[in-house]
């Protein structure tokens, strides 16, 4: 059987040129109205997005793979997300 | 019709957003053609962002590079395709291949990082200022006409822009060429890169020497969702994973994509597949799941658009298309654009000649011909219970346990007894995939 990982053991793997600033800003009280919290939870499939103790949405920008199914999600308004500045972000090596 | 600007005022003749498949297909030809090109790519090497599936359907690169398969690194030619429906505890599939798919050859697994290496390599040495680690914040104006690019705080002006920035492309949703897609237009794949070694490969696969093999599977690979796995063979690796439409996403109280593709991996038809190899790579992609209705206008004063930032894409359940596509739209905006730059207008009116000739292609034919197919395959029946009568069926053929045996038409409406499906869906599908597909 292939051994694949957590999701956070097999982004170990990849390779990413890290920019300190992050290119999601999400807003947290619209997010938890709209129901959009628990859906960018579910299906990141990076997981960037995690629910916090305190239901706040944590946002770990560095695990992002850059698909925008984040944002093709979101309700309007709730998230603002742009790809990281030029050379950074996820650097695939076979793709 | 607007005037082209002074030539003195603009930094290249065209600027090209993203290095995938339409935007260096698209700088090469231009360069080729004589003209100042400059590609502008955001990754920090070419094909660093760049992630497909990927089977290539390479013919059309034939009419840039004729001798394509044998220069550029493709993987493996695909020779053998297998179309599986899968249930949780049995598969019922098709297995087609044929040595006529050798020679010539049709379809090609590509790896992107590097293809696309070696398609920005093709580009600098026809003469096209490749400018990797840059991405474009926003199209520059001058009333309605596009006249350049904003990187951070640098302007660069030409006479026309191409926007091939994939899939979520941010330059046309600023021209306003595009707002948000609808999540059934959109579907997320999630793919691993599993290392095998090249015997390993061969005699699983049954596959000689850089021959190859293609899966297209529907059912419980998705958990019953709109969508598909797929597992093609690379030379010492296999592309493996899942690809699920949005909507079908956000209906699902408790799906996870990641969840999907790891479910799909340890398949009891699948895990043997990749019996001891290692994970060399996790990565995901959105795909333009629309067709026809997807593709919106190509074309503004001074810009053209092509490839997925164009929404051309095509699944018809058998063969899922977007590369070969990619390479259609930037060999026609190429043309256009080169004929609009010899005459100095690049109005709207002018570049219409490519979406005109994107039409005449081959691209703007199969789009015609599986116009229907996406409203078909959202067909959830699709997706779980056509896979399980079949089954079903076979199991009575095959199952033989000394009870007396029916012909196959009775034990056929035994199973759709046994089924939700009622036979007038059966039907009425079978008619809808004669017509979509």
């Amino acid at each position: 059987m292939l051994d694949l990982g957590s999701v956070a053991d097999r982004l170990a793997k990849n390779k990413y040129d890290l920019d300190d600033a992050s290119h999601i800003e999400l807003d947290q009280a619209l997010a938890r109205s709209t129901g959009t919290d628990k859906l960018l939870v579910r299906v990141c499939p990076a997981h960037v997005y995690s629910e916090a103790p305190d239901g706040t949405i944590a946002v770990q920008h560095a695990a992002c793979m850059e698909c925008g199914t984040c944002l093709a999600v979101a309700a309007p308004g709730t998230l603002r997300w742009h790809y990281p500045a030029g050379g950074f972000g996820v650097a695939f090596r076979e793709g | 019709m607007t005037p082209t600007p002074d030539p003195a005022a603009v930094d290249f003749d065209v600027i090209v957003v993203g290095a995938g498949v339409a935007g260096c297909v698209t700088a090469y030809q231009l360069a080729r053609a004589g003209h100042e090109v400059l590609l502008v790519e955001r990754g920090a090497q070419l094909g660093s962002k760049n992630l497909s599936g990927g089977i290539l359907y390479c013919r059309v690169m034939e009419q840039v590079w004729p001798d394509f398969v044998a220069r550029a690194p493709v993987e493996r030619r695909i020779t053998r395709n297998r179309v599986v429906f899968l249930n949780e505890g049995s598969l019922v599939g098709l297995d087609y291949w044929d040595g006529r798919l050798a020679d010539p050859v049709n379809a090609v697994s590509v790896l992107r990082a590097k293809l696309d290496a070696w398609l920005g390599e093709q580009c600098e040495s026809a003469g096209v200022t490749v400018m990797p680690g840059m991405r474009v914040d926003e199209l520059v104006r001058d009333g309605e006409r596009i006249v350049g690019i904003r990187v951070g705080e640098d302007v660069l002006r030409s006479h026309v822009v191409v926007a091939a920035d994939g899939v979520n492309s941010f330059l046309c949703r600023g021209a306003g060429i595009r707002g948000a897609e609808p999540a059934k237009h959109l579907a997320l794949g999630v793919k691993s890169v599993v290392g095998l070694p090249r015997s390993v490969i061969e005699d699983r696969f049954g596959v000689a020497g850089d021959e190859g093999v293609a899966y297209a599977v529907v059912g419980d690979c998705t958990a019953g969702l709109g969508g598909g796995g797929f597992l093609y063979t690379n030379r010492e690796s296999v592309s493996v994973g899942v690809v699920v439409r949005l909507d079908e996403l956000e209906r699902s109280a408790g799906a996870s994509p990641s969840e999907i593709h790891d479910r799909f991996l340890s398949h009891p038809a699948v895990a043997p597949l990749l019996r001891g190899g290692e994970l060399l790579e996790y990565g995901c992609h959105l795909v333009a799941e629309g067709g026809q209705a997807m593709v919106h206008d190509l074309v503004r004063p001074g810009l053209v658009v092509v490839g997925d930032a164009a929404g051309l894409t095509l699944n018809t359940g058998l063969t899922v298309r977007g590369m070969d596509l990619a390479a259609g739209s930037a060999i026609a905006a190429a043309k256009a654009v080169h004929e609009a730059l010899a005459l100095g207008d690049t109005s709207a009116e002018m570049l219409a000649a490519y979406p005109a000739e994107l039409d005449r292609s081959f691209v703007g034919r199969d789009l015609r011909t599986y116009a229907k197919a996406p409203a078909f395959l959202e067909t959830r029946r699709m997706y779980r219970a056509y896979g399980l009568i079949a089954a079903d069926v076979l199991h009575a053929v095959f199952d033989l346990d000394t009870t007396p045996r029916r012909h196959l038409v009775p034990t056929a409406f035994g199973a759709l007894r046994h089924s939700p499906v009622r036979l007038r869906q059966v039907l009425r599908d079978g008619i809808g995939a004669a017509r979509a597909l």
